[in-house]
């Protein structure tokens, strides 16, 4: 019976030793270890064997087993290594074919720069208002200090539907659409469209962007105008940004000024996109004129605050280096797609 | 408005610092310089010679051989230098530029090279030269700014230029010109005394204004003319002298500098002054022949509709009752404040001279400039809205010139016909408000020096700053804050960040429903088009709207820039298909646009109330993709915005523009929020789109009130589901729509979902029928689903499929 069992161990480890395949070891398993196997015959025959030699040999058959185990899982185990390294070094692929991407669109470069603007806005503590593209004469000048004869509202600047309604020449409006809602205090900008009877060429068109912005509340300097702008602009164009204020004329705000950044091309040492200067001018604003606050309700007294609005195609030109501003309307995709 | 830098120190003389300086600081108070030339740019070396003899070349007959006598400038003194130029003598006096110098210029006046000729020694025609005598073109001007030079030759100097001295400075072009970009608010900076007080308080130097002293003769201007104004309303002042025995002549060579400087091409010393005090000054004149005057008399008054008028400029104007003239005693002799008439022009022969200086309503000018298509100096200066005390200056200086450049006499006072002057301003000083606005600590004392030096008074018992009448513009505190902040300078003003209470920064609901709206696109790869808000009449038949289509009924602009420009937009499809033709005419393939836009439906017409600006969410592709792709980007959409129940698609939408077959309206809780469609071949001709074009608009409002960002967990279904398969076939009328309509109703409570696995249409279903199958899914959140309970619900569906005339198969 001994030599039996030694028989079938043997016979086991030189037949797993010999396989070739993971089926080839089952069928080892099975023929060994199965219910109808030879191991478990012997196990069966444990009853011919004198009870006090059935406890040794009960362990002998055990010990058998577990080896003849040990040694199906580890060439299995091989052989399943070897199987996936095989496998690995079937599936190469050549990682340099090009990708299958998911077309996805691209936005305007427009609304980029407008999204910025916003962001950094709401970062902020402003709240992002609309007003009407078509809007009334009292919205679009009167209320912003601009009385009727002035040049500015002459025909070849705006676009009249008739002697009441226009087509807004800036976002100023909102301003006093802002105001007049008498919720104080307001910190507000206003991105949209606007329109001037400028003829379609590399640097005009007669319907552009603007940001318009404003605050309003007890208090408001025109050093908080400074500072704001300052970190807008650091915020926009980067940390080293410097800005300068100079001295300007709106009717709606006094006093006025154009802020200047410090060329982002190259620093301020003097480019093409800033004309050699080192500054770029990027935008109008001050502190609101008092006869705006009047006419819409807001004690100028009690109350001061700051507007400034921004040209969005401006930035955009500059920011992304277009050339040609009759790009933005055209629609190419090839265009489009470099957003 | 330019002017030479030299003629500002005439009145700031202590001004000191370089073009650049100047540039900068004048742009930080508030007087912006755009740019500035120097004249003697790359003029290089070049001296006072005179001739002192003259030879034929020996081998070129128009060449000549000049001897100069150089002074100092050169080794010795003399120089030989061979010319073409048929105009010198022996005895002139020319600018030479030497070896090794520079000119502006070539001889045929043509553009400057940037960095000017070189001029080196050299033979012509075996002769050496060592130089060139120059031209007024070569040295970088022109004839017409120096009226004395030849129409074709070398410039030559005045008697008293001193030989071998600095050429350039003899011609007085060692200056720089300055150009200004003058804010519309200061008046008073539209001229050279203006810019010339500004300069001074920038630089904190003193401020001379010129002595105006005038030497009158024993005659009285009253007995030479008489002034009446009966339009009071256009004319608040007009002031006139009379100027007798005048001699025509050139002006003298500094005002013929100082005028060439400002682009003002000098003529004769009479029309000079003029020219000179309208610069200096800031206020236009007019000089009449007075001989022409009919009784000697003058009357403002507003012309008659359709009166005729020959300006002094040869052309027939026609008038209209809002524009004022300039009449003598019979007839009109000038259109107030644009142009005087032909005749009472001024001749080589006129004896006695009457000025005019007026203040007309710069309004009223500028419309009447504008109606008459005739923008001239002076009208370009009324407009602004002149000084009326300022008229009376400018009239009493340009005949102390008069007097004193020998140009003739003055008589005895100025007819003055003045309605009542504006009171002097006064405003209230409060430095704490001025500190308070502009976030800073400054002292009165720096305040009031300030406004000293700006020419505004200060009363001191009142505590009220006294506004001089040329400053019109300052009406209140935040205008004297400007002020403040002009010459403290904005750049040391300090920088913060507004105090108080705390705001939230957001976007609107509908901007963030367009945010959403945007990625969504571009996630379905779409790229964002922008178009015009306006655009041609004719898109209506590009579009094939019917004659009654309510959208014809647009808002038109009264003054476009052209018909493609002249209305707003009452549907947004134009835009977009004419960026899809323009990208296929490219050549661009596979393209999808969506755009972001207003329509503009008026309440009524012609526009009493703002029209209804809605805001229209468009899309349109060719290439890659069908109805169903763009449907898909809808039903995305939809989802993300939470419009959670299913929309209706309905084929009835009417849309003359889409495949009459492939076009549905958009429907929405009962609500049609937008349309899809394949693009008509027709309007895709019209567009020049030569392939299967696809679009859909959605009417923001309507999907802006429908949405939302609410959110709420359902749990995941822990029970297993079950699915059965509808197999069909039913006629191509039948819509799916009708079938799913029919899975929702009678589906039950336990119905999950449904899906469409197979539509099939050919030769092996009969004739005007397709095959259609579903797969319905069943599911309870409680407990698995019996046999029982889906055999109930589908056979309730199936009845209702049947109902529909449809052929259920096994």
């Amino acid at each position: 019976m001994k030599d039996r069992l030694q028989q079938i161990r043997e016979d086991a480890l030189r037949q797993i030793g010999s396989s070739a395949s993971l089926e080839k070891l089952n069928e080892v398993r099975v023929s060994v270890l199965g219910k109808k196997g030879e191991l478990t015959a012997v196990l069966k025959s444990m009853k011919d064997i004198a009870a006090e030699e059935r406890p040794k040999f009960g362990q002998m058959v055990n010990d058998a087993r577990a080896e003849i185990e040990h040694a199906l899982e580890e060439a299995k185990a091989k052989m399943e290594r070897r199987i996936r390294a095989e496998q690995m070094k079937a599936e190469v692929i050549d990682v340099t074919l090009p990708a299958r991407r998911n077309k996805v669109g691209h936005r305007h470069p427009n609304t980029i720069a407008m999204e910025e603007v916003e962001n950094i806005f709401i970062g902020m503590g402003y709240e992002v208002v609309e007003g009407p593209e078509i809007e009334t004469d009292y919205y679009n000048f009167e209320a912003l200090n601009i009385p009727a004869d002035h040049p500015a509202k002459d025909e070849q600047d705006t676009f009249y539907i008739n002697g009441d309604f226009l087509l807004r020449t800036q976002t100023s409006g909102t301003q006093v659409h802002e105001m007049e809602r008498g919720k104080l205090p307001i910190r507000m900008i206003a991105p949209g469209r606007v329109f001037r009877s400028d003829e379609v060429d590399a640097t005009h068109s007669p319907s552009f962007h603007q940001i318009e912005g404003l605050v309003i509340d007890k208090h408001i300097t025109f050093a908080d105008l400074k500072g704001t702008l300052a970190e807008f602009a650091k915020e926009l164009f980067g940390e080293d940004t410097k800005v300068k204020f100079r001295p300007h004329h709106f009717n709606f705000t006094e006093p006025s000024a154009e802020m200047d950044v410090s060329c982002f091309k190259c620093g301020g040492k003097g480019c093409r996109f800033c004309k050699g200067t080192g500054w770029i001018e990027i935008l109008g604003c001050g502190l609101v004129h008092p006869n705006v606050l009047k006419m819409s309700g807001i004690d100028p007294e009690a109350y001061s605050g700051f507007a400034f609005g921004i040209g969005l195609e401006r930035i955009a030109l500059l920011k992304y280096e277009i050339d040609d501003m009759r790009l933005l309307y055209e629609n190419d995709i090839r265009f489009l797609r470099q957003f | 408005m330019n002017t030479a830098l030299s003629w500002i120190k005439a009145y700031v003389p202590d001004l000191s610092c370089t073009d650049q300086e100047y540039t900068d600081a004048m742009t930080l108070t508030g007087t912006k310089v755009e740019t500035f030339e120097r004249l003697d740019k790359n003029l290089e070396k070049i001296y006072v010679g005179q001739i002192l003899s003259i030879e034929k070349h020996p081998d070129a007959d128009k060449l000549i051989v000049c001897q100069l006598d150089m002074g100092n400038a050169v080794e010795g003194g003399r120089l030989q230098i061979v010319t073409g130029a048929p105009n010198v003598k022996v005895g002139d006096k020319v600018p030479v530029v030497i070896d090794g110098g520079k000119v502006a210029g070539g001889h045929d006046g043509g553009p400057l090279p940037e960095n000017g000729i070189k001029i080196k020694s050299g033979k012509l025609r075996g002769i050496e030269s060592f130089g060139m005598m120059c031209s007024i073109e070569e040295l970088g001007s022109s004839k017409d700014m120096y009226p004395d030079a030849p129409e074709n030759g070398i410039y030559i100097l005045p008697e008293s230029a001193e030989v071998g001295a600095d050429a350039v400075e003899a011609l007085g072009l060692h200056d720089t010109v300055f150009e200004y970009e003058i804010t519309s608010n200061r008046v008073d900076c539209y001229s050279v005394l203006g810019i010339a007080r500004e300069a001074a308080v920038t630089f904190d130097q003193p401020f001379y204004a010129p002595e105006v002293v005038v030497k009158e003769n024993e005659q009285k201007t009253a007995d030479f003319i008489s002034v009446e104004v009966e339009d009071q309303d256009l004319c608040t002042r007009y002031c006139a002298r009379i100027c007798t025995n005048i001699k025509i002549a050139p002006s003298p060579e500094w005002m013929q500098r100082r005028l060439a400087a400002s682009g003002i091409r000098p003529i004769n010393n009479l029309v000079d002054i003029t020219n000179y005090v309208m610069e200096e000054y800031g206020q236009p004149m007019h000089a009449y022949d007075l001989d022409t005057i009919a009784g000697h008399k003058i009357v403002v008054k507003r012309a008659k509709d359709g009166d005729t008028f020959l300006t002094l400029d040869g052309q027939e104007r026609t008038l209209d009752h809002d524009m004022l003239m300039i009449n003598d005693a019979e007839k009109a002799i000038g259109i107030a404040g644009i142009m005087g008439g032909e005749n009472s022009k001024i001749t080589d022969d006129v004896k006695t001279v009457l000025f005019e200086a007026a203040c007309f309503n710069g309004a009223n000018i500028r419309k009447s400039a504008k109606r008459l298509g005739l923008r001239t100096e002076a009208s370009g200066k009324f407009e602004k809205g002149l000084d009326a005390k300022n008229a009376l200056d400018a009239i009493n200086r340009a005949c102390q010139l008069i007097q004193e450049l020998g140009c003739g006499e003055v008589t005895q006072g100025v007819v003055d016909v003045c309605c009542e002057l504006q009171p002097e301003r006064e405003i209230e000083f409060r430095p704490v408000r001025i500190n308070e606005l502009l976030g800073t600590d400054l002292s009165a004392e720096l305040m009031l020096s300030i406004f000293e030096k700006l020419g505004l008074g200060y009363k001191k018992e009142e505590n009220m700053v006294v506004i001089p009448s040329f400053r019109q513009d300052l009406e209140g505190i935040a205008d004297l804050a400007e002020e403040v902040a002009r010459f403290y300078g904005y750049d040391k003003i300090p920088s913060t960040l507004p105090s108080g209470e705390a705001t939230t920064g957001k976007l609107s609901f509908k901007l963030r429903i367009e945010q959403k709206a945007r990625e969504i696109a571009e996630f379905c790869g779409f790229s964002q088009a922008m178009s015009y808000s306006f655009e041609s009449p004719k898109v209506f038949d590009k579009l094939l709207l019917s004659q009654e289509d309510p959208a014809r009924n647009a808002i038109v602009i009264s003054n476009p820039l052209g018909e493609d420009f002249s209305i707003m937009r009452t549907v947004s499809l134009n835009g977009m298909l004419t960026s899809l033709a323009t990208n296929y005419n490219r050549r661009n393939k596979d393209v999808r646009l969506y755009e972001f836009g207003n329509i503009y439906l008026a309440k009524s017409l012609p526009l009493t109330e703002l029209p209804d600006e809605r805001m229209q969410f468009t899309l349109g592709f060719y290439g890659d993709g069908d109805f169903f792709t763009m449907k898909g980007v809808i039903e995305e959409f939809f989802d993300v915005i939470g419009l959670k129940k299913k929309a209706v698609y309905d084929p009835k939408s009417g849309k003359n523009f889409l495949h009459p077959g492939r076009q549905a309206n958009v429907i929405y809780d009962g609500v049609t929020v937008g349309f899809l469609g394949e693009v008509h071949p027709d309007v895709c001709d019209h567009y020049g789109i030569g392939t299967k074009a696809y679009v859909a608009v959605l009417d923001m409002p309507e999907i802006v009130a429908r949405a939302s960002f609410d959110r709420k967990y359902a749990g995941v279904a822990k029970f297993p589901s079950v699915s059965r398969d509808i197999s069909m076939v039913m006629p191509k009328s039948i819509l799916v729509g009708q079938i799913e309509e029919i899975i929702e109703q009678r589906g039950g409570k336990n119905l999950e979902s449904y899906s469409l696995f197979d539509i099939y249409e050919g030769s092996q279903i009969k004739e005007g029928h397709k095959s259609v199958a579903y797969t319905v899914v069943f599911r309870n959140k409680e407990r698995t689903l019996e046999e029982a309970d889906i055999n109930a619900a589908m056979k309730k569906i199936l009845n209702g499929l049947e109902g529909l005339g449809i052929e259920l198969r096994s």
